[in-house]
């Protein structure tokens, strides 16, 4: 016999678990106390429940498993709705599992009661109520296969605390995961013959490489078809990384802050393939204008995708992976040299980013912050960034090599999203070096998870791009509301002291020389470091779509300030 | 263009499920004309007639939504299928001594059964499409209708095709423990 607390844990040890991040409190105390039992798993004690479930995102999204993020009922459970909106909107796969109050007091109002499975129904795949010990064990296994098939996303078990009280029989050895469902693959050869005659006639192709890459490890699938075919690749936000951005066929991110010769491509192209991407607003811009000569192709798992946003000519369903593998031997060589030389001419100067030999102006600008990261780590480190100015700079000027290497909130766009997101990389990749680059607005959200990598001595590594502004509404009033700066101006603390003040090593860095001195002072040292980086305040990410405008419709850089050939 | 369209969703019988059916329309922007569920022959499954406003672009898409809740086993879009539509509607009626012969010629053209007869109302139901249930309604309407509910439409395909049948191999209970229902 045992108890439906020990069960828990012995199912999460027979999914494969090693590390919770989780809160304690009395709707999931036996759960805690059962834990003491289980020294396989190691427990990291957040300082708030929405850091355990970017946490557990940040660790997913690393690391390519199951994050798990633990908390009790009602205010514990509350806390965690954001991290599990981020997670669903970003096809993360997390489970999140809530001590609920005893079964007999569901309904009264009871003391930290509240309808967490009512409240997160949209924004999970799915999610349980269990009121009885004998239904943890299934519950938990089909939630884990839930979370992982498919579209990731995360799922919610909610347990009352009588469940995790009382027992039943329970054979730990005979717990087996359920397999990775089988998704919905929908293989017409005529659509497959379709979409190959439609690669090879065209001689504008561009390939929209998206998260589904990532999350279905095509990587070397992607690759394999775009120098088959000849073809350049655009990257969205989450796709960065699914082909590295030294390969010469990666044009770099599209969309609302992409370069202008990465738009230009799409919305001149005669053919666009769609890889596990959705056609977000804020990759097509307007829709009336995007892309208008192109005819469309999308690689998709998820069927509710499929002509949401944009009309396609021809839909392949199923995991991105195994469409391209089935694809691969029929796609034909075309040589598209014509194509991919008018794009280096609309790259012209600007496709120059390093900036090394920029002459100090005496200012300091985030552009090189991010810019003197990707040289000191090659390209190789994580990181995760929070969501803001600084995010989108992170995505123009550090050039990500690896998969699965830049971490982000891109579908909900969630400030503080970045620090505890971090903390769950690391654990999910302890021998990677891991960088957190965030605001001071979006930092201050979820600070005190400082304390957390402090407790787990954790090697992390923080880069503030400190510009006393919430810089990107700051940017959005500079351009479209006559410079009002209504509540974006930003006091902070001195990041240094307060990282201090953790025990944590803090620095800080106002003028250009003083940047890779700082970057290379974190890296060597053991332990958490912070760097205060106090950068230009008014400055803007370019180019930038306004909202509503066409894809082309870029607003560009006012002064070439770090893209010039000279800068090389 | 938006038009009336009539899908049959069979869901687990679970706690809830209506909820997230209903939360699916809602959040999605669906604008539902009538939603019903109950119970079906095999146990376990519930069965819900549910009549959406909308395009036809966007039809494949709201099946596609209904199917990433894993409570619902199978959607059948039948609003080009020959179907059998049914509604049920329970109507009290102000109907006098005076007028009630009146009142009695409606119920029988429409046939109607009545329920319950009192010395100034009936109550009456029919069934039937909801356009016939639609000119009851008015037919009565002059006599004051005190009280009145319907069901909104239940449907069947015409024919002799199977009912429910999931890819021909398993079993509702099989497919519904496979989700962990």
């Amino acid at each position: 016999m045992r108890t439906g607390a020990q069960i828990l844990w012995e199912c999460l040890i027979g999914e494969g678990v090693k590390h919770v991040f989780g809160y304690p409190g009395g709707a999931i105390l036996p759960a805690y106390d059962a834990l003491c039992g289980y020294p396989e798993i190691h427990h990291i004690l957040v300082r708030h429940e929405q850091g355990a479930t970017h946490m557990a995102d940040g660790y997913a999204r690393a690391g390519g498993g199951v994050g798990v993020a633990l908390a009790t009922s009602g205010p514990g459970a509350t806390n965690m709705v954001t991290g599990i909106a981020t997670a669903m909107m970003d096809s993360s796969p997390i489970v999140c599992i809530t001590g609920q109050v005893g079964s007999k007091f569901l309904g009264t109002d009871a003391f930290q009661e509240t309808d967490i499975t009512g409240i997160t129904l949209p924004i999970t795949k799915h999610n349980y109520l269990v009121k009885r010990a004998e239904d943890i064990a299934p519950t938990l296994r089909a939630a884990f296969q839930l979370a992982r098939s498919g579209r990731p996303g995360p799922v919610l078990v909610d347990i009352t605390k009588d469940a995790q009280q009382s027992s039943c029989e329970f054979d730990r050895q005979s717990y087996m995961p359920f397999p990775v469902a089988d998704c919905k693959q929908n293989i017409d050869p005529s659509q497959d013959a379709l979409a190959l005659d439609m690669i090879s006639a065209a001689e504008r192709p561009v390939i929209l490489a998206g998260h589904g890459v990532l999350l279905s490890n095509a990587m070397d699938e992607l690759r394999e078809f775009a120098e088959r075919a000849t073809i350049p690749v655009a990257m969205t936000l989450l796709g960065i990384g699914g082909l590295p951005a030294s390969h010469p066929f990666n044009l770099g991110m599209m969309g609302m802050h992409g370069e202008a010769w990465v738009n230009h491509a799409i919305q001149e192209a005669d053919l666009l393939l769609a890889f596990g991407m959705r056609f977000d607003d804020r990759v097509t811009g307007t829709l009336k204008t995007y892309a208008p000569k192109a005819k469309k192709i999308h690689l998709e798992i998820d069927p509710a995708e499929v002509n949401k946003n944009v009309r396609v000519d021809v839909s392949l369903l199923g995991d991105l992976r195994q469409t391209l593998k089935r694809l691969l031997p029929s796609v034909q060589r075309v040589d598209r040299q014509a194509w991919l030389h008018h794009i280096d001419e609309l790259k012209g100067d600007s496709a120059v980013r390093d900036i090394q030999k920029l002459p100090d102006s005496g200012h300091l600008y985030a552009a090189h912050v991010i810019h003197d990261l990707w040289r000191e780590t090659n390209g190789n480190s994580i990181i995760v960034t929070d969501v803001g100015q600084h995010q989108m700079w992170e995505a123009q000027y550090y050039k990500h090599e690896q998969p699965r290497s830049l971490i982000t909130s891109g579908g909900l766009g969630t400030m503080g999203f970045a620090l505890p997101a971090a903390i769950g990389a690391k654990f999910a990749r302890p021998d990677a070096e891991v960088w957190v680059v965030a605001g001071d607005g979006g930092f201050q959200m979820t600070m005190p998870e400082l304390a957390t990598a402090a407790q787990e001595h954790l090697d992390l590594n923080i880069a503030i791009i400190n510009n006393g502004y919430l810089g990107m509404v700051r940017q959005w009033q500079e351009f479209f509301y006559d410079r009002r700066y209504s509540a974006t101006p930003l006091l902070s603390p001195d990041f240094a002291k307060l990282a201090e003040a953790f025990g944590l090593l803090g620095l800080s860095a106002r003028t250009r020389e003083q940047v890779s001195p700082a970057i290379r002072e974190a890296r060597e040292h053991r332990g958490t470091a912070l760097i205060n980086f106090l950068v230009e305040q008014e400055d803007s990410v370019f180019p930038m779509v306004p909202s509503g405008a066409a894809l082309h419709q870029m607003i560009r850089r006012p002064n070439p300030l770090v893209e010039t050939a000279a800068d090389a | 263009m938006s038009t009336v369209r009539t899908f049959i969703v069979y869901v687990a019988d679970h706690p809830g499920v209506l909820n997230r059916v209903s939360s699916l329309f809602r959040r999605r922007g669906y604008n539902i004309e009538s939603l019903t569920v109950g119970h079906t022959h095999l146990l376990g499954v519930s069965r819900m007639t549910a009549v959406v406003a909308i395009d036809a672009q966007g039809a494949p898409l709201l099946e596609a939504n209904l199917y990433k809740l894993p409570e619902v086993l199978h959607v059948d879009d039948i609003t080009m299928v020959p179907s059998l539509h049914r509604e049920l509607v329970i109507l009290k009626v102000a109907a006098l001594q005076s007028v009630r012969p009146e009142v009695m010629r409606v119920v029988e053209a429409f046939r109607a059964r009545v329920l319950e007869l009192t010395a100034e109302s009936l109550v009456i139901e029919a069934t039937g499409s909801e356009e016939v249930i639609d000119s009851l309604i008015e037919g009565v309407r002059p006599y004051g209708i005190l009280e009145m509910t319907r069901t909104g439409r239940v449907a069947m395909t015409r024919g002799n095709a199977p009912a429910f049948m999931i890819d021909g191999k398993e079993t509702p209970a099989q497919l519904a423990s496979r989700f962990g229902i």
